[in-house]
């Protein structure tokens, strides 16, 4: 079926191939398979600039939402179709892929550059796209979490955020600040199904009280005590003081939401600061920025909880043309393209979360002043090896997702289950049962658990 | 129509002169290879292109379904007899999603159906402006599934920015999450309003070939309109009443986009929504799992092919009685 998929979809780009006019005999094509995220939008009406200066490449993009790409790539590349040069992938599949030895490595490459200045990745997030000491994946753009806020209606209600504020804290200021008569609600928390939806959110709130997926034994931990608190807690929290119907709410609803002035504060990436402040600039101008919350619901601190994730370009083995390829992903991923799109795009809407460099740029500081201290902090303090409490041992790598294969089903049907929870049609200890036996049938089918 | 689908009326007489039948087919095949094949010629690029698309595929989802590839995990695409169809059979996922299928598809045909007739018996009557009518009831049927449910979800639905929570809101409902507490029905009314135009048009079609005379003869005879839509109409409109719900059945039964755009598969327990055809997505597109989604391909068509022979004989037993009562 999918071989069939993948001749389709072959024939299909030839098609679509060979209708956008014949280039010239020298000219190559590359093709890239990107997420929809605005920053993606924006680089495909900069490339022109690329082709001037590479006029022998031309690229073309295949952009679809989330979702539709992951599929669309996994089936390339597993079937080994290779009608993409280059897919943009994220730091849970780069490790994987590059194991599986679906990847190319770019660490040869890329540090025989010098003006690509590879040194210069954030650390956290290099790491993050390595596998065995190579680098498999070039950062698109990276993120954390932290919280945003607004500052008028604090202020209105007395209240002051914390540079570093705890669950607990931000559960009394939701309490205070939800206005169901207003139509503003206390938060807007991710509760939609997908594992990179209400998941990524929920492990963070779950990692810090001290929980996590599996003991160091692979046995899951999803109906252990801190789990089972954290989730209550959650589900408590976004249904009482959460913004209504957040059972479909995403990381695109929470954004529309918060934007148009229906949510006192926002828990979700860091690269929304960014959208937030060129999209809505009203409600941006009075949007304050904190970490990631810490601590237990009971009020025991915990470690430091914003996650790790970034959108990154990698290079699938046995494709043509590698080296203008290669070529494209050092323009794309490159110091030069975030000074040129700087201008174009403006400067807080810039690329974050990559470069070192990026943080010491003037024009940077001036716009994204605000929360760029904050984003380069939390993603040099994620934690992927060990996200969770020290006291707990864990095998697995990974902050808000577990970087193992299996992990897309599990995580999807787990997701499920908190919606569910949310939505209020099934009770949180029910969901944590469903899942925690879901996990338990996922891990002993891995043969990691007897 | 009654001439079209009534194979089953000359089946008696057909039966006994089967001896006959046999007879004509070894005579066609006796014929000589030539003309035969002369005779077949310009029936086999069709025939070609059927089995190709058709059966082809599924020849190809057999040999899948008997292996174990999963495409995330190298080394596992090799021979393992049925295990995969066990898994499916053991997954409570598999078998919740035949409950929902059925009870998608039997709420969404039940209620347009109910909904379509009585439209249809409204249209039926003449009144100004009757053609605008007919052309705004039937347009929900022509609008692509995927707009009709982001339309539903974020105009319609959405607890914030929806219409639904405005026009309820005086009457104190208010930021009501329907999708998420109202799953099932959310996808339902979805359905219920892209399909009840096409029921309408059906039974539109039955009450339009409706015979006037016998309708005249019962009023001469004293009949009020009530007894002569029971006695009368409703009789005369059942065949066209199965056959909407035949076509119905099988359109709703593969229901993808609504559900994909409005839940996702989730609600209630986590999975009330997910169809057969949105647990197979789900298997071979978010799990990788292409022999598992194979295998409850191949269950699924078994299934649907046992149902729709049942079915398919029930209805044809009903417009022999029908025609009968006639």
């Amino acid at each position: 079926m999918i071989g069939l998929l993948g001749g389709a979809i072959g024939f299909v780009t030839v098609l679509v191939g060979s209708a956008q006019g014949k280039p010239s005999a020298s000219s190559v094509t590359i093709r890239v398979a990107v997420v929809s995220n605005s920053n993606m939008i924006n680089i495909e009406k900069l490339t022109p600039a690329f082709e001037q200066m590479n006029p022998g490449i031309k690229v073309v993009y295949d952009t679809l939402n989330e979702n539709n790409e992951r599929s669309l790539i996994e089936t390339d590349i597993t079937t080994h179709a290779n009608e993409f040069n280059a897919v943009m992938i994220s730091n849970y599949e780069t490790p994987i892929w590059a194991k599986n030895g679906w990847l190319v490595n770019l660490s040869p490459q890329l540090n025989a550059d010098t003006s690509y200045d590879a040194s210069d990745l954030l650390k956290p997030i290099a790491n993050a796209l390595s596998y065995n000491g190579g680098l498999y994946g070039v950062p698109f753009y990276g993120e954390s979490s932290m919280v945003y806020y607004r500052k008028d209606l604090f202020k209105a209600a007395g209240l002051t955020m914390p540079l570093h504020p705890t669950w607990e804290q931000i559960a009394s200021f939701a309490a205070k600040l939800d206005d169901p008569a207003k139509g503003i609600a206390g938060i807007c928390l991710r509760g939609e199904n997908g594992w990179g939806e209400n998941l990524a959110a929920l492990d963070t709130v779950i990692n810090t009280a001290g929980g996590s997926w599996f003991n160091d034994g692979w046995q899951p931990q999803l109906t252990s005590p801190a789990d089972e608190a954290a989730t209550n807690f959650y589900v408590n929290l976004v249904r009482k003081d959460g913004e209504a119907g957040a059972s479909n709410d995403g990381f695109t609803e929470c954004e529309t939401a918060y934007g148009s002035g229906k949510a006192a504060m926002w828990y979700d990436a860091t690269v929304a600061a960014g959208l937030i402040a060129t999209a809505y600039p009203t409600v941006s101008a009075e949007t304050g920025y904190a970490y990631a919350p810490t601590g237990s619901p009971t009020g025991a601190t915990g470690v430091p909880s914003g996650w790790l994730y970034t959108w990154s370009l990698s290079i699938p083995k046995g494709v043509s043309n590698e080296a203008q390829t290669l070529k494209y992903l050092e323009w794309a991923t490159g110091k030069g393209y975030i000074a040129y799109s700087g201008p174009k795009i403006g400067w807080a809407n810039i690329d974050p979360g990559t470069r070192y460099s990026t943080y010491a740029l003037p024009q940077y500081k001036k716009a994204a002043g605000a929360f760029a201290g904050i984003t380069l902090a939390s993603i040099n303090g994620a934690n992927p090896n060990h996200p969770t409490d020290t006291n707990v041992a864990i095998p697995y790598v990974g902050v808000q997702f577990v970087d193992e294969p299996w992990f897309i089903n599990l995580g999807t049907e787990v997701s499920n289950q908190i919606a569910a929870a949310i939505a209020g049609t099934e009770s949180v200890s029910q969901a944590l049962t469903t899942s925690q036996a879901d996990a338990t049938a996922v891990v002993k089918q891995a043969g990691l658990l007897k | 129509m009654s001439n079209v689908l009534d194979p089953a009326q000359q089946l008696p007489a057909d039966r006994g002169s089967s001896a006959a039948r046999r007879q004509r087919f070894r005579g066609s095949a006796s014929l000589g290879g030539r003309r035969a094949w002369v005779r077949r010629l310009p029936l086999l690029p069709a025939l070609t292109y059927m089995i190709v698309v058709t059966q082809a595929p599924f020849v190809v989802t057999l040999w899948y379904s008997l292996r174990g590839w999963n495409t995330l995990t190298p080394g596992s695409d090799r021979f393992v007899g049925f295990t995969e169809y066990r898994q499916v059979f053991a997954d409570p996922n598999f078998r919740s999603a035949v409950v929902n299928t059925v009870e998608l598809t039997a709420s969404a045909v039940i209620i347009a159906m109910m909904l379509g007739t009585a439209l249809a018996i409204l249209i039926n009557r003449k009144f100004l402006g009757r053609g605008i009518v007919r052309t705004m009831f039937i347009t929900p049927f022509l609008v692509m599934p995927i707009a009709t449910a982001l339309l539903f979800k974020t105009t319609i639905y959405d607890p914030i920015f929806g219409l639904l929570d405005y026009v309820l809101s005086p009457f104190g409902v208010h930021q009501v999450n329907w999708i998420g507490t109202y799953a099932m029905p959310s996808v339902v009314l979805v359905l219920v309003w892209e399909w009840t135009p096409f029921m309408m048009l059906i039974v539109l079609a039955g009450l339009q070939s409706e015979s006037l005379e016998a309708i005249e003869a019962a009023h001469v005879d004293g009949a009020n309109a009530f007894q002569t839509f029971v006695s009368i109409t409703f009789p005369h409109l059942r065949r066209y009443i199965e056959l909407g719900l035949l076509l119905g059945s099988i359109y709703i039964v593969q229901a993808f986009g609504e559900i994909f755009i409005l839940t996702g598969g989730g609600g209630g327990n986590g999975t009330a929504t997910t169809n057969l055809p949105y647990y197979i997505y789900e298997q071979a597109f978010q799990s990788f799992n292409v022999s598992e989604a194979a295998a409850a391909g191949v269950i699924v068509v078994i299934g649907t092919e046992i149902v729709a022979a049942v079915t398919l004989r029930v209805l044809s037993g009903l417009f022999t009685a029908s025609e009968a009562m006639a």
